[in-house]
């Protein structure tokens, strides 16, 4: 599986990076992110694309799945 | 449930009530005492603060903002209540040091942050007009970068202490502010007598609409930066929905106070130089692109524990110093027996501009991840 590992990064390299990944057209992605903040923006921009996000959250970081 | 208000909150209903409760207070504050088209700047109030504690000597800019020290605890009051609070740093700290300098060397150029910007046309200064283009266009520069691959790289989680430290600091100028010490007999602290400094409304109203705004943009990411740079990003408009919220609640509010006067000459602590009003937008909207975030949301980010954000907002402080020291600030029109003296801009300020735009060039062009 295809992993954006986003911790750490500001606002907005998370959601470039996974809209990089997403354009790639390989899927499932998992996106690493550590703010509530990623993970917001993140879910957005993918849910707008039309692909379906799936959280979880991993001590106080979260793992978003993407898929179709 | 703590959940739902989340996600309430991160909604376009949520950006749009931080948007409408700014546009509602930041008037309501000009109308209680704030300077004209001034009821929220975060460059100005910043530039105050800096004179207040001595680092610039121009005496009618001097007075230490409850606003901005609100809006750095009501960040930090939100993220506390929902777990958000985060101790990070260590993303290029020096960088965004300089960025911050130059972001504020830019927006006093105009006379104004984008929350100002937006405040001056809500009240009828055509030449807010100039600045929001010029912030659109730094902006549109950094997107280009950030394609590219721009990236100063990630922060780490850290030591608790540190995420308090800008915190702290608010909580120090509040006490200078209300016991208001006096360091040697001509010094600090410096109150205006005079001028926008002067002008203030009352310290405990200032200071908890900082608090509700911190806590409401803590919560929704307020960002005017990230509002049109997600625009031009990705055709994003969840932030900028904000954004246009603020402008027109603001022009309402201001048509019922009758607070609105249309025109380009003599307006409020505000220029009519069209050039450098663009100019000085344009790198201080580049340099918001290149930090991530525009001036309030930069002190929004220092409450919830980012150290780099801090670091950024002492660069703006410490740019505001340069800025009045070496005359580089735009100087606004006035009206002198009736005659109206257009303000401007001086030779030092113009190359300070063009010295700032090359700097924030530099760092877009060396600071990137290769593929």
């Amino acid at each position: 599986m295809k992993v954006v590992d986003a911790r750490g990064l500001s606002c907005p390299q998370p959601v470039i990076l996974t809209r990089n990944a997403l354009q790639t057209g390989e899927l499932p992605i998992e996106v690493l992110v550590d703010t509530v903040t990623s993970r917001e923006n993140v879910r957005r921009m993918a849910e707008k694309s039309g692909f379906q996000v799936h959280i979880e959250a991993v001590g106080d970081e979260f793992k978003l799945t993407i898929t179709k | 449930m703590s959940e739902k208000i989340t996600t309430f909150f991160a909604s376009r209903r949520g950006i749009v009530l931080a948007g409408v409760v700014i546009g509602v207070l930041a008037p309501l504050l000009q109308r209680l005492g704030n300077p004209p088209n001034m009821g929220i700047c975060v460059a100005c109030f910043e530039r105050d603060i800096a004179g207040a504690l001595g680092l610039h000597r121009a005496a009618v800019v001097q007075y230490i903002r409850p606003e901005i020290i609100g809006f750095v605890l009501g960040s930090l009051v939100a993220a506390l209540l929902f777990r958000e609070f985060k101790a990070r740093a260590g993303s290029a700290p020096i960088v965004r040091f300089v960025l911050g300098v130059f972001a504020m060397i830019g927006a006093l150029a105009f006379l104004g942050c984008p929350w100002r910007a937006l405040l001056r046309l809500a009240g009828g200064d055509l030449n807010a007009i100039l600045g929001l283009a010029g912030l659109a266009t730094g902006i549109a520069i950094g997107v280009q970068f950030l394609k590219s691959g721009y990236d100063l790289g990630r922060s780490y989680r850290t030591y608790t202490a540190v995420g308090w430290i800008m915190p702290l600091l608010m909580v120090g100028l509040l006490l200078l502010l209300v016991f208001r010490p006096q360091f040697s007999p001509d010094g600090p602290i410096f109150f205006s007598k005079s001028g926008p400094g002067s002008l203030h409304a009352p310290l405990l109203i200032s200071l908890s609409v900082g608090m509700i705004i911190g806590f409401l943009a803590q919560r929704t990411r307020f960002c005017t930066m990230g509002a049109m740079r997600d625009v031009i990003l990705m055709g994003d408009t969840h932030l900028i929905s904000g954004v246009g919220a603020l402008l027109a609640i603001a022009v309402v509010t201001n048509l019922l106070l009758g607070q609105i006067r249309v025109g380009f000459i003599a307006q409020p602590v505000a220029h009519s130089n069209h050039l450098w009003n663009f100019l000085g937008m344009t790198l201080a909207g580049l340099a918001f692109a290149l930090a991530g975030g525009c001036p309030g949301r930069q002190l929004f980010l220092a409450g919830e524990g980012d150290g780099d954000a801090a670091v950024f907002v002492l660069g703006m402080i410490v740019g505001a110093g340069f800025s009045h020291n070496f005359a580089l600030a735009g100087r606004p029109d006035t009206v002198v027996e009736g005659a109206v003296k257009v303000g401007g801009f001086s030779t030092a300020g113009m190359a300070a501009i063009v010295l700032g735009l090359v700097v924030c060039l530099a760092i877009g062009f060396t600071m990137r991840q290769s593929e």
